[in-house]
């Protein structure tokens, strides 16, 4: 079987290759919309900005791939704010499969930004995504935006108020933090997204 | 918030892990790999890979040893020691690094900060920086891979660490060099100092002893995290005894 990793650019899509490697996957990492189009699952990794990274879907005329792709699709960190329809990051107009506004997340001397650290899942909702994951267990965050809490929420994270920290409807997945690099914890929800009945 | 981290730093020179270990049975003494495993697994939330020769000798780090790691860890990984381009920078991204550590470099030319935060990202940049007290003020020293190489700059350490905020850095990893190795403690004084300026995370770096040390920084400084060396690589320090003293004194850590 074959994983797509979307190729934006800059970004630390190693470590999302180098986990999915743990796991056993094969998976290849790419910016053709043909090959992502045709595998079996997606992964849209990404760090930097919404508005860059939006700008490098539409260029490599990923945007209606990506839209129409009906097998699983994970959005880690950047990835999953890319899935709703806007980002108050350089206004940019995301994919829309998730409704709703990703906002920058209030900084300050006592809640410094990024949100950078481990931080714990909250009110996590049934979905294959997190079997086996369970309430409060530890994950990696680095972001300076949040996504919007709605039904998609699957779970939430709370810095400086409450986010959505995993996301997920129909086929269209999301999480805010690095499953890649959140050990044990991480490792079971991509091991889930892998499992996802195609 | 989220929990305060405990990071392991490994200073490595040569390809190996200095700073007087000494562990027994299952870790092998000096290799960083080995070494960076075992503290995974000991409950570290993120290793520093330190090459604390580069900067002074004018490279940076071993990208196919930096790959060999990242492939094998699965939690963040911070790397520094000579970065002193975007494409290396970008390279050591591109081998699994989560972020890049600068510091000497980013005195030698600050716009470095700004142009790695506008390619990469501001939460891929930590600006480290050394600091000593000299007539009643603090200042950034650089090239402090080695006695010889180690000077004073001119720069006031409250002013850099602000200005590298300014610049677009994501953290700023404060290594209190009156307190390094001397393990009586962090310099909570100047760390709080610095918090008290910062709207991003700061990390404490030097002076880490004993368990009670950290609780102490988390509890008077509220750094975001704070780092440890030869304490835990001679195994004077454990993670496991370091996150116990935290959480006694009610601070969040995350469990082993």
């Amino acid at each position: 079987m074959t994983i797509a990793v979307v190729k934006l650019g800059v970004g630390n899509t190693a470590s999302v290759m180098f986990a999915l490697e743990r796991l056993g996957a094969d998976a290849l990492l790419t910016e053709d919309a043909r090959q992502i189009g045709e595998a079996e699952r997606v992964i849209l990794p990404g760090v930097g900005a919404a508005s860059f990274a939006m700008q490098r879907v539409d260029a490599l005329g990923l945007r209606d791939t990506l839209r129409r792709f009906p097998r699983p699709l994970l959005g880690i960190c950047l990835g999953q704010q890319l899935l709703f329809e806007r980002s108050e990051e350089g206004d940019a107009r995301g994919l829309a499969l998730l409704p709703g506004t990703v906002t920058q997340m209030y900084a300050s001397t006592a809640a410094p930004a990024p949100h950078m650290g481990w931080s714990r899942l909250l009110e996590l909702a049934p979905s294959p995504l997190l079997d086996s994951v369970s309430q409060g267990a530890y994950v990696y965050f680095v972001h300076s935006f949040v996504c919007p809490l709605g039904p998609e929420t699957l779970a939430e994270a709370d810095y400086n108020g409450r986010f959505a920290a995993v996301v997920g409807r129909d086929n269209v997945y999301g999480c805010q933090f690095h499953p890649e690099r959140s050990g044990a914890t991480g490792a079971r929800i991509l091991a889930n997204f892998l499992a996802l009945p195609c | 918030m989220p929990a305060k981290r405990i990071i392991a730093c490994l200073d490595v020179k040569g390809g190996r892990v200095v700073k007087g270990v000494r562990f027994e049975g299952h870790v092998d003494a000096g290799d960083p790999i080995a070494l960076a495993r075992y503290y995974r697994d000991e409950g570290a939330d993120e290793i520093v890979i330190y090459d604390i020769t580069a900067s002074a000798e004018r490279r940076t780090l071993d990208y196919q040893w930096l790959n060999q790691l990242a492939r094998q860890l699965d939690i963040p990984l911070c790397v520094a020691g000579g970065i002193r381009t975007r494409d290396q920078a970008l390279t050591c991204l591109n081998n699994g690094a989560d972020k890049v550590s600068i510091n000497s470099p980013a005195l030698e030319r600050p716009d470095f900060i700004n142009e790695l935060a506008k390619i990469a990202g501001s939460q891929c940049v930590v600006v480290g920086v050394d600091s000593r007290a000299h007539e009643g003020e603090w200042r950034v020293h650089q090239y402090t891979g080695s006695a010889e190489t180690s000077r004073q700059t001119p720069r006031r350490t409250l002013d850099w660490i602000v200005e590298a905020q300014q610049r677009g850095a994501g953290e700023i990893v404060l290594n209190c060099m009156d307190s390094d190795g001397v393990r009586e403690g962090y310099d909570i004084v100047q760390l709080q100092a610095a918090r008290g300026l910062l709207s991003i995370p700061l990390i404490a770096s030097g002076g880490a002893g004993v368990a009670q040390h950290f609780a102490q920084v988390f509890a008077k400084a509220d750094v975001s995290g704070a780092l440890a060396a030869g304490a835990l690589h001679s195994g004077a320090l454990r993670i496991a005894d370091i996150k116990h003293a935290v959480a006694t004194a009610g601070i969040e850590v995350r469990p082993c």
